[in-house]
C-alpha cells in the first residue's frame, strides 16, 4: 500500500488581488521507504503542496482532492492527530520550528513522550541516544543547549531527530538543506537516507535543486507554475527527460566535469498565478510551442510510469 | 611599483598579506577577541581573466572582496590596482579610482535604490563620473540594451522587475562608470535556476566583448565552473588551493578541495562525506586549519602552518602555477574524479532550442 496518495490536489489563496491557483489537480503516490522528490522553481506550489498534506495550509486557502496517508483519507480532524506521529516534517529553517525556550534534549523527549508515553527520565536517555544517532558530536553535552548555541547544521539534526523519534509513515522535507553549506548538506541529506531505510519512513523531498533530486530520490514531480509538468522514476527522468520545462531546467544547470559553451537559458519568467496564460502554462517560455499549446495539455503515460503534461511529447 | 615588468604584464589588481580581523568587545567595551575573516591572503587578476573565490559561509569571501576594493580597511597586507598602491591614495583619489572598479552585490532586492527609477539609478554613476554629458539618456539605453533589457523600460521602478531583471539592472548600473575591474559577490546566488542561467550567459558575454577583469565571488561550484578561469579555495580567512579552474576541478589537490567537490549535489551523495561543522573564526585550530575535518591530518599539521606552495616539477614544465596549502600535497592519494554526464546527443539537441540571452517579455 501506498504510504501517501495525493489526488487531483488543488489549492487557492484569496488574496487582496484576486484570486491566485497555486496548485492545479496535481496527482502522485509515494510508497513506504522511497523518497519522492518534488523540484520546481521559486513560487510553483511546491510549499503550498507540502503544507495541504500536513494541514497547515494558511486561512486564505482553500483546498480540493482528496489526501491519503496508508489508504486513510486525510480529514483536517485526522491530520491533526497525524502530526507529529504518523506524519513528520523538516523544514528550511529548523530555528523557526525548534522552541527556543527548551533544550535539544527535552525537545526531542518531549515528541518521544507523545509517540511512546515514556516517562520523563526514560524519554531523556532515549532522546540522546537520538542526538548520537543523528550523528550530534557529544550529543548528551549538546541535549542540554538551547537552539541558539547549535550551528545550523546541528539544529537541523535536531529537528531530524525530533521528526523521526515516533517513525512516521511519512516525512515532508520541505528544501531541508538549502540554507546550509554543501559540506553540511550533504551530511544531512546522507543521514536522511540512512534513518529512511532503517524505519522504512516514506520521504516527500521538496527541493529546487536537480542535482539533490538526481542523488537521492526515487521518483520525481517535476512542477511548474502550480501543474505537474513531468513525473516519472528519477533515473528514467534524468535519461530521458520528456517535458521542455525539464529539458531546459537540466541544461540551465551548470556542470562540474566540463564547462558548457553556454547553458540553456529558459527565457523570461514564470507567470503570474493570478492571471496565468491560457492553456500550457509554460508556452510563453516554450520554444517548442506550437497552435495547440493554447489548449491546456493532459499528463498522458508517454512510456510506463513515465508521464508529461506535452502536446509535443515524446520530444524525439 | 613592479616598474621592472612591462605594463601588459601587471595583474590588474594584486593583493599581498591581506589581513582583517574583526574585534569584538563585551558590555564593558573590553576587547575580547576578533573574528579572523581575512588571515594572510596573497593572490593576483591577471587583466582580462576571471578569478573565481569559492568556500562556505562565513570563510571570509565577502570580507575579501571589500578589503580588495578598500571598502573595508586591512589590518594589515598590500593592495595594487594597475600597479598602484591603493592604500596610499587619499579619500578623494580613491573615489575617483573607484571608477574603475565597480561591485555586484548578491540580493538584486537590496542594491537598488526603491526611490530610483531604473533611469536614475544608471545615471547617477555617469554624473559621478562626468562620464557622456549631454548624452545620458542614451547610453543609459545603451547599457540597457547591453545587459538585454529593452531601453523603454528605463522609466520604471525597480519593484517592477522580477530578480533577473533587477540584477540585469544593478549590472548596467555597475558597468554605466566603464569600470576595469568588476567583483561580483554571490550575483546570481539569490536567482532561480532558469534565470540564473540567464544572467551566468550574460556576465560571460560581458566579460568577453569588454575584456573585463571579473572577481566571482561564490559558493557555488558549477556556476564558478562556467565562469572563471583561476580558483581560490578558501577556508577559515586563508586560501587552501588556487589554481587553473580545469586543473581545480579535474586534478583538485587540498583535501578540502576534494571534500568540497564530492559535496556537490550531483555528484552521488554518499561518498566520503566531510564530518563535523566548520571551527569557530575566533579561535581558528591551530597549524592547518583544516586539521579537525581532515581525513588525512597527523601530527605536523597541528604544529606547522602549511604555506601556499606549488608543485616545482610541474611548474617547470610550464603549466600555469597550481598552488595548496596541504604538508602532504605530494603524498596525498589520488583525488576521486568528479562524474562526468554522459554524453546524450538527443539532450543536446532539444536545449540548443533554449539558447539566446534576450528577455522578450516584460
Ligand atoms: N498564504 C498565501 N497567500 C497568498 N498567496 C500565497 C500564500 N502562500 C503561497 N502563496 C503563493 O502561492 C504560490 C505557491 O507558493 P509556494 O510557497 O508553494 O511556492 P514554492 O514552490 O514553495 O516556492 P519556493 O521555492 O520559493 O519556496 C506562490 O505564487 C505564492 O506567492
Ligand atoms: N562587519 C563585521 N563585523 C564583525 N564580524 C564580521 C563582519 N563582517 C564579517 N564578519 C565575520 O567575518 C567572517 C567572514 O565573513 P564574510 O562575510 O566575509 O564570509 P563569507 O565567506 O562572505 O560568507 P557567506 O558565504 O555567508 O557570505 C564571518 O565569521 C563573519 O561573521
Ligand atoms: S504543450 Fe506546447 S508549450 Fe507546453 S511544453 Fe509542450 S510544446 Fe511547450
Ligand atoms: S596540512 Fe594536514 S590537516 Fe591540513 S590539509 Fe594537509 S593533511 Fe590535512
Ligand atoms: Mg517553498
Ligand atoms: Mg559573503
Amino acid at each position: 500500500m501506498n504510504a501517501l496518495e495525493v489526488d487531483r490536489l488543488s489549492i487557492e489563496f484569496r488574496t487582496d488581488r484576486g484570486v491566485l491557483q497555486a496548485v492545479d489537480r496535481i496527482s502522485f503516490a509515494v510508497e513506504p521507504g522511497r523518497t519522492l522528490a518534488i523540484v520546481g522553481e521559486s513560487g510553483c506550489g511546491k510549499s503550498a503542496t507540502a503544507l495541504a498534506i500536513l494541514g497547515l495550509l494558511a486561512e486564505n486557502a482553500g483546498r480540493l482532492g482528496d489526501i491519503r496517508l496508508a489508504g486513510e483519507l486525510l480529514t483536517p480532524e485526522a491530520q491533526r492527530q497525524a502530526r507529529g506521529r504518523e506524519l513528520a516534517m523538516i523544514f528550511q529553517e529548523p530555528m523557526t520550528s525548534l522552541n527556543p525556550a527548551f533544550t535539544a534534549g527535552e525537545q526531542v523527549a518531549e515528541a518521544l513522550r507523545l509517540h511512546e508515553g515514556l516517562s520523563p527520565r526514560d524519554a531523556m536517555a532515549r532522546a540522546v541516544a537520538m542526538l548520537e544517532r543523528v550523528r550530534i558530536p557529544e550529543a548528551a553535552r549538546r541535549a542540554k543547549q538551547y537552539p541558539h548555541q547549535l550551528s545550523g547544521g546541528m539544529r537541523q539534526r535536531v529537528m531530524i531527530a525530533i521528526a523521526l523519534a515516533c517513525r512516521p509513515r511519512l516525512l515532508i522535507a520541505d528544501e531541508p538543506t538549502t540554507a546550509l553549506d554543501v559540506t553540511v548538506q550533504a551530511q544531512i541529506l546522507a543521514l536522511l537516507d540512512e534513518l529512511k531505510r532503517e524505519t522504512g519512513t516514506a520521504v516527500v523531498l521538496i527541493t529546487h535543486d536537480l542535482g539533490v533530486v538526481q542523488d537521492h530520490a526515487d521518483e520525481v514531480v517535476v512542477m511548474y507554475a502550480g501543474r505537474v509538468a513531468e513525473r516519472a522514476p528519477a533515473a528514467r527522468l534524468f535519461a530521458e527527460p520528456q517535458h521542455p520545462y525539464t529539458i531546459g531546467l537540466l541544461g540551465a544547470a551548470p556542470r562540474l566535469d566540463s564547462k558548457r559553451p553556454r547553458l540553456a537559458s529558459i527565457e523570461g519568467t514564470v507567470p503570474d498565478l493570478r492571471d496565468p496564460p491560457p492553456g500550457c502554462r509554460f508556452a510563453p517560455r516554450c520554444p517548442f510551442a506550437i497552435e495547440v499549446c493554447a489548449t491546456t495539455p493532459p499528463l498522458r503515460e508517454i512510456a510506463p510510469l513515465h508521464f508529461a503534461a506535452c502536446h509535443r511529447a515524446p520530444l524525439a | 611599483m613592479s616598474l621592472d615588468r612591462p605594463a601588459g604584464k601587471v595583474p590588474l589588481l594584486e593583493l599581498e598579506g591581506l589581513v582583517k580581523h574583526f574585534p569584538f568587545r563585551d558590555s564593558l567595551g573590553r576587547r575580547r577577541g576578533a573574528v579572523h575573516a581575512v588571515d594572510g591572503v596573497t593572490l593576483a587578476v591577471p587583466r582580462g581573466s576571471v578569478l573565481a573565490i569559492v568556500g562556505e559561509s562565513g570563510c571570509g569571501k565577502s570580507t575579501l572582496g571589500r578589503v580588495a576594493l578598500r571598502l573595508v580597511e586591512p589590518d594589515a597586507g598590500s593592495l595594487r590596482f594597475d600597479g598602484e598602491d591603493l592604500l596610499a591614495l587619499r579619500p578623494a583619489a580613491l573615489r575617483a579610482k573607484r571608477r574603475e572598479m565597480q561591485l555586484i552585490f548578491q540580493d538584486p532586492f537590496a542594491s537598488l535604490d526603491p526611490r530610483m527609477t531604473v533611469e536614475a539609478a544608471i545615471t547617477e554613476p555617469l554624473i559621478l563620473h562626468r562620464l557622456h554629458r549631454g548624452r545620458e539618456r542614451a547610453r543609459v539605453a545603451e547599457l540597457l540594451e547591453r545587459v538585454g533589457l529593452r531601453p523603454e523600460l528605463a522609466r520604471r521602478w525597480p519593484h517592477e522587475f522580477s530578480g533577473g531583471q533587477r540584477q540585469r539592472i544593478a549590472i548596467a548600473r555597475a558597468l554605466a562608470s566603464e569600470p576595469r575591474l568588476v567583483i561580483g559577490d554571490e550575483p546570481v546566488s539569490a536567482l532561480d535556476v532558469s534565470v540564473q542561467a540567464q544572467v551566468v550567459n550574460l556576465l560571460g558575454d560581458l566579460i568577453r566583448d569588454l575584456g573585463l577583469t571579473f572577481v566571482l565571488i561564490s559558493h557555488d561550484l558549477g556556476v564558478v565552473r562556467q565562469v572563471a578561469d583561476r580558483v581560490a579555495v578558501m577556508y577559515l580567512g586563508r586560501i587552501v588551493e588556487e589554481a587553473p579552474a580545469e586543473q581545480l576541478f579535474l586534478t583538485p589537490r587540498h583535501p578540502y578541495t576534494r571534500a568540497l567537490l564530492a559535496a556537490v549535489p550531483g555528484q552521488g551523495g554518499a561518498l566520503k562525506l566531510l564530518e563535523g561543522d566548520i571551527p569557530s573564526p575566533v579561535s581558528p585550530p591551530s597549524g592547518c586549519r583544516f586539521r579537525t575535518r581532515c581525513p588525512h591530518a597527523q601530527a605536523l599539521c597541528a604544529e606547522v602552518v602549511p604555506e601556499l606552495m606549488g608543485d616545482a616539477g610541474r611548474e617547470s614544465a610550464g603549466q600555469a602555477a597550481h598552488l595548496t596549502a596541504c604538508h602532504f600535497q605530494d603524498s596525498l592519494p589520488p583525488a576521486t574524479p568528479i562524474r562526468e554526464a554522459a554524453a546524450d546527443a538527443r539532450l543536446a539537441r532539444l536545449q540548443s532550442f533554449f539558447s539566446t540571452n534576450r528577455e522578450p517579455t516584460a
